[in-house]
């Protein structure tokens, strides 16, 4: 089930790297991330979910990690 | 939660105050075995949370034990009120040669609890403040002292009491308050307190309510009464929607998308906050909508929770459209809102710009809420339209729809 | 002027590191002039910080640290917890405590008023979101994030008090809209019983030079109204008064509590209708729609504002 109003792509660099998807996975307030055999998995059903806080964006290199806002074809970092 | 007479009796006997020897049952048999017990007449009180049992019906007297058990089994299937009885209480009929009264309730604007006593019981209290002023006694006590029995006896002697009555008086109207204070009650009654030919006193009826937010300190006392968590006893009992409702602001500990009431208009409400969701609900009907149930959406609940609730609400049988509706909203997050209300249409196959009649909550994060309610096509206001406004708007949607 | 707090208004925080703690002191110390606030309270927390403020594990060392009495106290921690908080606050010297939290049993409540009047201090709440002086300093989480709460608030001659968070700062900005300031704004709380109601807040008001106008927020439940119009009756208070009373369906569903754990309708005297007759005949102003407020304010001023 994929969000409705928020999508997130992630960088395969930083996907497979074990230690930023468990940076990503404990900054996100709501849970989109989880790690499952070492790699960064997107939880679809907690997409919804964003409160747009950056946190996510601010834990992995530049232009790494993109929040999509769906309804307005805007995106995070601006 | 309000307790039933049988067990606010009980709370009363465990403070020390005299009671009668009555039984408690649910069952007409055990009733005529409690008579039997009891060895005279009897009434057999229906235990419901309402008033009025007594013009009801729900009060009956006995003579025999065969008597008691054919007005019990009566009683356990009369609906009083809407409230079908807990179980009956057979009490013994007590020769009483005066009735008193005895209580104490929090006073808002002192900020203390008061304890009323009077030599006029059995009636409402109220009343008799009403007609013999003079024969109530009032009086105010400290909530950080210990208290002392001379309050007590200053109430009780205040109301012209005196002899051997006002020394067995004050030992219970003394218990009653520390019952009150310990126990977090909001009302602790005696009413009547009867006092029989050998000059005792006994308690033969008695209300108690305890408050809500004070229920987890009171575990004990409630798990030993055999009060269920579950049980809320309002005024009304829970409907399925209503409990539906309660399910719904369980999902999660987020935020709160609660006190669902349920009414029976076409107009299905997501409103907030506490103040808001009642200026909202007045401005609904006084422009001629018809609600189909309350609610208050407050301190920030998750899209998943504001979507369960609105999907309860648009599932309801009779509802049209939703009004969804706010007052400014400093905590709660307008586009977190608009993502689950939206949501709710989407997964239920709804159009939200048909669905949603209005969206109005203005304040925190209003300019992406807006963006989203844009791209669905829904009407939406700001600050600039007032509650009132909005309500109109939204009744004049829904009137359109009926017409 | 204004009533309660100003510029220079100094307070602590306790429960500061809870996640709503941390976001309204963020707020109070964006807002206006910058909330002084002089620390932090939370036990076992001791040498962190929060957006700057110093955290303590007692108020004790908090007052040590600033090396002054301090004025106030935003109390921010869960209800099994804060009558606790709240005396130690009183012992330590503060006179004015916030009450944020919610669900607080009522015999807690008395305790702590009780414990408060001897001391001669003074609680706004619980339930409450505190107190705002437009443009100067906020005090508790009312009007939000600091540009939030610009949009709704501006400086001026009306005293807003209000017994719903929500409608403290949508009355107000209803007023802004028309052009009509607030002098203070005050969130007293929802609950049966509170630190201060309408009539314990008027002398403060009747004695500020900037306030003009009074604009209350009411519901059914209680009889704090009934109190108001006694005080007006009885003290002269020159101060017009606007109110607004929502709820009145409530008066349909006796028994019943709806919005703040206060509104419960117990007696004849607490019904919407009731409290409006009262209010009424004290010469208070009863609104039918919050829209008409500014209207009924600028008609009793008797001039354009």
């Amino acid at each position: 089930m994929a969000g409705v109003f928020i999508d997130v792509e992630v960088a395969e660099s930083v996907a497979g790297d074990a230690e930023l998807a468990a940076k990503l996975t404990e900054v996100c307030p709501v849970d989109i991330f989880a790690v499952a055999d070492g790699r960064l998995q997107i939880v679809e059903e907690n997409l919804d979910e964003c409160v747009l806080c950056e946190l996510c964006i601010n834990a992995a290199p530049e232009g790494t990690v993109l929040v999509k806002k769906l309804y307005s074809g805007e995106s995070l970092p601006a | 939660m309000r307790f039933f007479e049988f067990e606010a009796r009980e709370v009363i006997k465990r403070a020390g105050i005299p009671v009668t020897e009555y039984g408690f049952t649910t069952d007409p048999a055990e009733a005529r075995t409690i008579a039997e017990r009891i060895g005279g007449p009897t009434v057999i009180k229906s235990q419901v949370l309402t008033g009025g049992r007594m013009k009801a019906g729900g009060v009956k007297f006995a003579d025999t034990p065969e008597e008691a058990e054919s007005h019990a089994r009566d009683i356990l299937a009369l609906e009083i009120g809407g409230h079908m009885p807990r179980g009956v209480l057979v009490d013994p009929k007590a020769e009483v040669e005066q009735e008193y009264y005895a209580g104490v309730v929090w006073d808002g604007t002192r900020k203390q609890p008061v304890m009323i006593f009077s030599p006029v019981g059995g009636i409402d209290i109220e009343q008799v403040a009403e007609e013999q002023p003079e024969a109530v006694g009032r009086r105010h006590f400290s909530n950080i002292l210990p208290f002392s029995e001379f309050q007590a006896k200053e109430v009780i002697a205040s109301t012209g009491v005196t002899g051997s009555a006002l020394n067995k008086l004050v030992p219970i109207l003394t218990r009653l308050a520390r019952l009150f204070v310990e126990n977090d009650m909001v009302l602790a009654e005696i009413n009547p307190l009867g006092r029989l030919a050998d000059g005792s006193f006994v308690a033969l009826d008695a209300h108690m309510d305890i408050e809500n937010e004070a229920r987890g300190r009171n575990a004990k006392l409630l798990k030993d009464l055999g009060v269920g968590d579950e049980e809320t006893r309002q005024a009304r009992e829970a409907t399925e929607f209503e409990l539906a409702g309660e399910a719904v602001d369980g999902m999660s500990h987020r935020g709160v998308a609660g006190n669902v009431t349920e009414f029976d208009g076409n107009l299905g409400l997501v409103i907030g906050a506490g103040g808001g969701s009642l200026t909202l609900f007045d401005a609904v009907r006084a422009h001629g909508g018809k609600p189909a149930n309350y609610c208050e959406i407050g301190g920030n609940p998750d899209v998943a929770k504001t979507a369960g609730l609105a999907k309860l609400v648009l599932q309801k049988p009779g509802v049209d459209k939703i009004a969804v509706m706010m007052s400014i909203v400093s905590n709660t997050r307008v586009d977190i809102v608009a993502r689950g209300v939206i949501k709710a249409c989407l997964d239920l196959g709804f159009d939200p710009a048909e669905k949603i009649a209005i969206f109005r909550i203005p304040g925190a994060w209003e300019e992406e809420g807006f963006k989203i309610l844009e791209h669905y096509g829904v009407e939406y206001a700001d600050r600039s339209v007032s509650l009132n406004e909005a309500a109109r708007r939204a009744v004049e949607k829904i009137q359109g729809v009926a017409a | 002027m204004s009533i309660l707090v100003d510029a220079d208004t100094t307070f602590i925080v306790q429960g500061i590191t809870g996640r709503e703690a941390v976001n309204l002191t963020r707020e109070c110390l964006d807002y206006g002039a910058g909330a002084k606030i002089v620390g932090g309270v939370t036990p076992g927390r001791k040498g962190r910080d929060v957006h700057g403020v110093p955290v303590f594990d007692t108020v004790a060392q908090a007052v040590e640290h600033h090396g002054a009495p301090i004025k106030g106290s935003v109390v921010t921690v869960p209800p099994a917890f804060t009558k606790d908080a709240m005396f130690e606050a009183i012992e330590n010297g503060v006179e004015l405590i916030v009450i944020v939290t919610e669900r607080i049993p009522r015999g807690d409540v008395a305790q702590m008023v009780e414990l408060a009047t001897m001391r001669g201090a003074r609680i706004i709440g619980p339930n409450c979101l505190g107190i705002i002086v437009p443009d100067v300093i906020k005090m508790g989480g009312i009007g939000g994030p600091a540009k939030d709460a610009a949009k709704s608030y501006s400086p001026g001659p009306v005293g807003v008090i209000s017994r719903s968070g929500g409608m403290t700062t949508e009355m107000s900005s209803t007023l802004t809209a028309a052009g009509l300031g607030q002098s203070t704004a005050v969130s007293i709380g929802g609950d049966a019983i509170i630190g201060s109601s309408y009539a314990e807040l008027m002398p403060l008001f009747d004695a500020d030079e900037q306030t003009q106008a009074i604009v209350i927020y009411t519901e059914p439940g209680g009889r704090m109204e009934a109190q108001l119009a006694e005080y007006v009756h009885d003290s002269g208070s020159k101060l017009p008064i606007v109110a607004f009373m929502a709820g009145r369906f409530m008066d349909e569903m006796p028994g019943m509590s709806f919005g703040h754990a206060g509104t419960i309708v117990e007696g004849k005297e607490d019904t919407a209708t009731e409290k409006i007759a009262r209010l009424a005949e004290a010469g208070i102003t009863v609104a039918e729609r919050i829209e008409d407020i500014p209207g009924l304010v600028r008609e009793k001023l008797g001039v354009a504002v």
